[in-house]
């Protein structure tokens, strides 16, 4: 059971950037008003930013992170541990990280790689770095979270369209032998794998001149074989029947009351589904902050993108006792407990528009 | 539980539908302007209320209210 706990670590810097394009989802007409004004409503998601075809992850990582370093001010030559979490690398491969440690002046004598999660990303990335900084051995670690999910939706799929934004963060991690312990509950159940998926473009389906026609998977929603597929109502049900469970062990594993904690971030996908755990589990609305009606699902980037643009200011000056929940693509979910102590947090980065067309506008049918 | 309990959470739930208007034998997809989102809003009132998860596949196999209603009370534990 992966019911684990990091001794000796704690974050004390984070910083998000989001594009600086944003689309107003009243725009979406696709979907006749009416239901625009229910999706806005019940989902949540009213404005999101869209990063277009010359922004990748990397670059609103490390443009957080740079910044992140400035206010911090720590130089890159301290990083000893680079981990990038993200779905949207910049090559099939080498592993982005690996190219970030170049490119942002980290030594050769740090360890770089990448983890493929989405919405669980976040509180993955802090346990894995976390484990991997608590002997010592490496004293600085940066995590880079963040995902392009723009580029994988089809205009045409109201499913999936009107539900991403994008955005990349920096957290630094930095081992302290008298940080408080945080503690994990971990999962994963690739029974429902499909539910949120790619299906062509891996192994398993190699890519096929097929692969990018566009076509009608069902009325009302058209994509192609490299875009993305959501289940709504499943992944709705696994995280009405996952997520709370999973915080309650946690919290009844460190003797822990729900209440005993500041804040609650959740993995921001869909209003009504964190409502309804957040009812669950009885708290109070001012304790669980959302972004999802200015930036939408940001995947594994939406936790630590919710800290820096509605909790900036008590992360900054006050000591938090924290719950973090990621749940979706995997299906994989995770919660954290931890606590925070005046971390370095500036305000949410902006990434200037390049000047390209938004892919969005590239409407082809080709049915 | 009763019937007449269920089809007021679910009119209250959906407040721009007409109090009323819901019977046990109503087809909840044509009363209810039935669309995805108005799917898991269903869904989240069952599990808030009933501490029930409805499916897709439950729904499909639903047609009347009352359907969803036996389906509902056959898991309330």
């Amino acid at each position: 059971m992966a019911i684990v706990n990091i001794e000796k670590v704690k974050i004390t810097g984070l910083a998000a950037c989001v594009p600086q394009f944003e689309y107003n989802n009243n725009d979406y007409d696709l979907i006749p008003p009416a239901e625009r004004t229910l999706l806005i409503n019940t989902i949540g998601v009213e404005k999101r930013r869209m990063a277009g075809s010359k922004i990748t992850t990397s670059d609103m990582c490390q443009k957080a992170a740079e910044k992140l370093f400035s206010e911090m001010n720590i130089s890159p030559s301290e990083i000893d541990l680079v981990i990038f979490v993200s779905q949207s690398r910049d090559y099939i491969l080498p592993c982005t990280a690996i190219v970030l440690q170049n490119k942002m002046g980290i030594p050769m004598t740090s360890l770089a790689f990448d983890i493929p999660l989405g919405c669980s990303g976040y509180v993955y990335g802090l346990y894995i770095m976390g484990s991997m900084i608590q002997k010592g051995q490496l004293k600085k670690g940066l995590l880079l979270v963040g995902d392009i999910s723009t580029m994988s939706t089809s205009y045409l799929d109201p499913s999936t369209f009107p539900l991403f934004g994008d955005s990349g963060t920096a957290t630094v991690l930095e081992y302290d032998p008298n940080a408080e312990q945080i503690f994990f509950n971990l999962q994963s159940d690739g029974s429902g794998w499909e539910a949120i998926s790619i299906p062509e473009g891996g192994t398993r389906n190699f890519p096929k001149e097929d692969s990018f026609i566009l076509k009608e998977v069902m009325p009302g929603i058209k994509r192609n074989r490299f875009q993305l597929h959501l289940s709504g109502i499943d992944v709705f049900n696994f995280s009405l029947r996952e997520v709370a469970p999973n915080i309650k062990v946690l919290l009844a594993n460190i003797s822990k009351d729900a209440n005993d904690f500041d804040f609650y971030l959740f993995h921001q996908a869909n209003k009504l589904m964190n409502e309804t755990i957040r009812k669950k589990l009885k708290l109070a609305p001012e304790k669980v902050p959302y972004t999802l009606q200015k930036y939408g699902n940001t995947s594994c980037a939406s936790i630590p993108l919710t800290m820096v643009s509605e909790i900036r200011n008590e992360l900054q000056e006050k000591n938090l006792s924290l719950i973090l929940s990621g749940f979706g693509v995997g299906l994989s979910w995770g919660s954290v407990a931890i606590k925070t102590d005046k971390i370095v947090c500036p305000e949410v980065i902006e990434y200037p528009n390049l000047g390209d067309k938004i892919p969005l506008f590239k409407i082809t049918d080709n049915t | 539980m009763i019937i007449e309990e269920f089809i007021q959470k679910i009119e209250a739930e959906f407040s721009d539908m007409e109090q009323g208007i819901l019977h046990s034998e109503s087809v909840f997809r044509e009363v209810m302007n039935w669309n995805s989102i108005n799917a898991l809003i269903l869904i989240a009132l069952v599990d808030t209320e009933y501490d029930v998860i409805l499916t897709a596949d439950d729904l499909r196999a639903s047609s009347t209210i009352n359907d969803l209603f036996t389906l509902v009370q056959s898991r309330i534990s």
